[in-house]
């Protein structure tokens, strides 16, 4: 029998538990010739913002070891452009589209939440904290329970559409980071973002990152990622979106026990474009191979 | 288009430097000149990401012995430069690799009645033999190739069995001229009757001087450039270049992978 793959996630119903992470995946468009956009749960936009950002100088990606980290600096078309060029395409796919956006204020962030809330192609909100707050001496939202709860409220308050926050692993104390949102009127969170690291060049003793530092990812994040999942998923009710190294259907369905009730697939996207698909469809075919009916009965069935 | 190529050959062609040829699909004998491939070295997570390579040359492979169907093949030229290469290196006929290509933009072919001057340093000779190739169909073709000693002067007969005349410049003076290679360039330029178009890609110093002459001298330059990039699809932007009117007030980055990697070099930002 057809194992049931669907997750309730905030109230948007997916076929499946696998999504694809913010700044992996263009704004779909870019995939639709590698993926099958049906195939998959719900796939994130790249982070949009009120005005276009160019992003940071060059070179803002390098690999390590079982990773990679990026230094991109938020470069997208911004809001304006998305909705004139790239809301026509998520007409055209039968899959969620979630909007990822940030900004550098308060009122930033609400008032694209607010305008997001305006465009039907979009399913639902995913903010990202990790910026930093200009108007308080560029502490990152992210990284502040008070801060980060301003940024949630002044969203909820402008959207009914369910509302994603998207944790930053750069805290001392996650689970507070999680009940801050959630108190403040998240209706899932997604975690984690990437790690802040460094590479360096001991030939011509510089940063390889034009930036200095930059965002790790890949692989080599995913035992952290995994205990950020497990730790959160305790301490809250919302649902939770596991994402951190996510390479396979194997790592999926660990973040699955861990507590996630979906999964969003990044660098691994970058590796193979159709990498989310086949996720998805390995998903499926373990569910078979272990005689499990619907998906749902994984989520935070880890035993200790 | 993402498929699995089988290894034909792969020999070390210049110290430091290995050609290699593999199986691909049909319809690689379309790619454009100057388009790349993303190739996985292996399935494991280190090396994690694709590297590029531009597409040295297509063609139809036939088997030795009798009966064997003929296999459509891509080329490439690369250089050892790190982990990711080293281990290429290593590969042998026979071995498998997951390619994701033809990628990227290419090169215009332009105007048939002018000279076409190719450019290359080192390793960017890599997109340059399938240019030439090209070329030499309907124009006159003279290349230019440069570096730091002999053994950065890759392929050099191949290029002439096309009907190329080739002109090389090292440093170090071990082969041919002794000195940059644009010197060469220049000299032809001022004997040039006619139009002509100048094609480049190798170390950016070299861009940035061909550049430099074709906007001096009005004449249209095509450069193919390299970036660090994960996907090579335009979704990590990793591999973006300065474009024209970029200044720190105005950004104005353009996408190396699916913008280019070929750009007009009037449409990118060059050191003064």
């Amino acid at each position: 029998m057809k194992p049931d793959m669907t997750v309730n996630l905030a109230g948007m119903l997916l076929r499946n538990p696998v999504m694809t992470a913010s700044g992996t995946f263009g704004y779909g468009e870019e995939f639709a010739e590698y993926v099958d956009l049906e195939s998959i749960g719900a796939f994130v936009t790249k982070g949009l913002s009120l005005k276009p950002r160019a992003g940071n100088p060059t070179p803002r990606i390098v690999e390590t070891p079982g990773g990679m980290l990026n230094a991109i600096g938020l470069q997208n078309v911004g809001i304006d452009a998305f909705i004139l060029k790239k809301v026509p395409f998520l007409r055209s796919v039968n899959t969620p589209a979630i909007a990822n956006f940030f900004g550098n204020t308060v009122d930033e962030y609400a008032e694209l939440a607010g305008r997001l809330d305006q465009i039907p192609e979009v399913a639902a909100l995913e903010v990202n904290i990790s910026c930093p707050n200009v108007k308080q001496g560029g502490i990152v939202f992210g990284t502040d329970p008070d801060c980060a709860a301003s940024v949630v409220s002044a969203c909820r308050a402008v959207t009914r559409k369910p509302l994603i926050v998207k944790l930053s692993p750069n805290v001392t104390d996650v689970v507070a980071m999680a009940r801050a949102c959630e108190d403040a009127g998240a209706d899932c969170l997604s975690l984690i973002n990437t790690l802040t690291g460094m590479a360096i060049d001991l030939n011509s003793r510089r940063p390889v990152l034009a930036n200095i530092t930059g965002g790790f990812s890949g692989p080599a994040i995913k035992p952290v990622a995994l205990r950020m999942v497990w730790q959160v998923a305790k301490a809250v009710k919302v649902p939770i979106i596991g994402i951190g190294g996510i390479m396979n259907a194997t790592d999926a369905l660990e973040f699955m026990l861990a507590g996630a009730s979906a999964v969003q697939v990044g660098t691994a996207s970058f590796i193979n474009p159709g990498a989310a698909q086949k996720i998805a469809a390995d998903m499926e075919a373990w569910l078979v191979e272990n005689g499990v009916d619907d998906v749902k009965s994984l989520i935070g069935a880890l035993e200790t | 288009m993402q498929f699995t190529a089988m290894i034909l050959s792969n020999a070390e062609v210049s110290p430091g430097y290995w050609r290699m040829r593999m199986t691909a699909p049909p319809e690689f004998a379309s790619a454009a000149p100057g388009q790349f491939v993303m190739v996985r070295v292996n399935g494991a997570i280190d090396p994690l990401l694709r590297r590029p390579f531009g597409v040295f040359d297509v063609g139809t492979h036939t088997p030795a012995h009798s009966g064997a169907v003929a296999q459509p093949y891509l080329e490439m030229l690369y250089r050892v430069v790190g982990k990711g290469t080293a281990m290429l290196s290593e590969l042998h006929e026979t071995d498998l690799l997951d390619v994701l290509g033809p990628l990227g933009k290419g090169f215009d072919m332009g105007d048939p009645d002018e000279e076409k001057l190719i450019v290359g340093g080192g390793v960017g000779l890599a997109p340059l033999y399938l240019l030439a190739r090209e070329l030499v169909k309907k124009s006159p073709v003279r290349l230019f190739a440069g570096g730091r000693t002999r053994d950065d002067i890759l392929c050099i007969t191949e290029f002439e069995r096309l009907g190329v005349e080739c002109y090389t410049a090292t440093e170090d003076g071990s082969l041919g001229e002794c000195g940059l290679v644009t010197e060469a360039l220049l000299r032809r330029l001022d004997a040039l009757q006619g139009r002509a178009t100048i094609y480049a890609c190798g170390p950016h110093g070299m861009l940035n001087a061909v550049a430099g002459i074709a906007a001096d001298r009005g004449i249209p330059c095509q450069v193919s450039l390299e970036g660090y990039m994960a996907c090579g699809v335009g979704a990590c932007l990793g591999c973006v270049a300065p474009g024209h009117r970029h200044s720190a007030e105005t950004p104005d980055f353009r996408c190396v992978c699916t913008e280019g990697p070929v750009f007009e070099s009037g449409e990118l930002k060059w050191r003064d």
